[in-house]
């Protein structure tokens, strides 16, 4: 079974709607391809992105599995905590990764703060990739 | 399922009497007794979380306890609540405390829902396709209904991995509305349970542990409440 990543550039969305942006992302998911998104989408685009998924669920989509890794500018020594600050001040969204995956081909996203498990289905087997 | 309720309406005062003493007065008494009646008669409080993580046991719980009847069935089958769930006006009591809230249970919110897992677990097809059907349909409902919440009780399932992007969006979506948020980790009367791993996961918030089943640390869950509505 091939397995197709879709590496979309933040610039292409950043001019989108938050509607525009969510069928973009989704329409790729739906293609059973896994989109590495730069950047991440606003919180209230994520709501819409779970909202949508459902509203499009039926016998040959089964949704989507979500994972966002944004950088956490609270901690560390204060001038790290600051250029982190500036960072995330000129980049905004932009920083960060998110992967959608089709339900039907990931079948678990696990998560911590710097490191993302992608779990895959495979007929009779799970393959694990890590990033 | 209930009507959504509509936002209340905020009018403004004539521009004369805001600058007046009685204006002044009269934004005092209004603020106060709007103040009464927001914590006695309109503090919504929703249950959310994930799928199966025991959001109806604890809403049962809550409902047992301050009016002697249960909310919703439960079943180890993931999306038995498939509809919001209202019960209105109960009061729990706290020493001298008094609190009054309308308790809103609603289906767990995920970003994938197969049939074939509800067949997997024994049930027909066809029941199965409509399960699902309604289960997203419920997850739908549980996003809109995020806007009219006053407070949220996140319930997480205290065995599995809280680190999930689907608690990450609910609690980040909740900051952004201002809307005070609670986490409490359920079942911690199994052995898996790992309450430590939720308060790493999310260290910015109070995590209460409790087994909504066997009615374990409920009065701690109370007691947190009116900490989180006052």
């Amino acid at each position: 079974m091939s397995l197709t990543l879709q590496f979309i550039p933040y610039s292409e969305i950043e001019e989108l709607s938050s509607l525009g942006r969510i069928k973009k992302l989704l329409k790729i998911a739906k293609e059973n391809k896994i989109v590495l998104l730069e950047g991440r989408l606003k919180k209230e685009e994520e709501t819409e992105l779970i909202k949508t998924t459902m509203e499009e669920i039926n016998d040959d989509f089964k949704g989507i599995e979500l994972g966002v890794i944004y950088p956490e500018t609270g901690e560390g020594a204060l001038m790290k905590r600051i250029k982190g600050g500036v960072a995330k001040l000129i980049l905004g969204n932009r920083m960060g990764i998110t992967i959608i995956g089709p339900a039907s081909i990931v079948k678990e996203i696990k998560k911590d703060p710097t490191k993302i498990e992608l779990f895959t289905t495979t007929p009779n087997k799970s393959k694990k990739k890590r990033r | 399922m209930p009507r959504k309720p509509k936002k209340e309406k905020v009018t403004e005062e004539p521009k004369e009497e805001k600058k007046s003493g009685f204006g002044l007065i009269r934004r005092f008494i209004n603020k106060v007794i709007g103040n009464i009646f927001r914590k006695k008669k309109h503090v919504k409080l929703g249950l959310y979380g994930p799928p199966n993580g025991g959001k109806t046991t604890l809403a049962n719980r809550i409902c047992k306890d301050w009016l002697g009847e249960e909310m919703g069935s439960v079943s180890a089958m993931g999306h038995e609540t498939r509809e919001i769930q209202i019960k209105e006006q109960i009061n729990i009591k706290s020493g001298s405390k008094e609190l009054s809230f309308n308790l809103i249970d609603t289906p767990g919110i995920a970003t994938r829902i197969d049939y074939e897992d509800f067949v997997k677990k024994g049930m027909k097809k066809g029941q199965a396709k409509k399960r699902a059907k309604e289960a997203t349909k419920g997850v739908i409902d549980s996003i809109k209904w995020l806007d009219d919440m006053d407070v949220v009780v996140i319930v997480l399932d205290a065995t599995l991995d809280p680190y999930t992007q689907v608690n990450i969006t609910i609690i980040g979506n909740l900051v952004a509305r201002n809307i005070p948020v609670l986490i409490v980790g359920n079942k911690v009367d199994l052995k898996k349970a790992d309450l430590k791993r939720i308060e790493a996961a999310f260290p910015q918030y109070d995590v209460i542990g409790i087994s909504a089943k066997f009615g374990k640390n409920i009065d701690k869950l109370y007691e947190a409440l009116f900490v989180l509505v006052d």
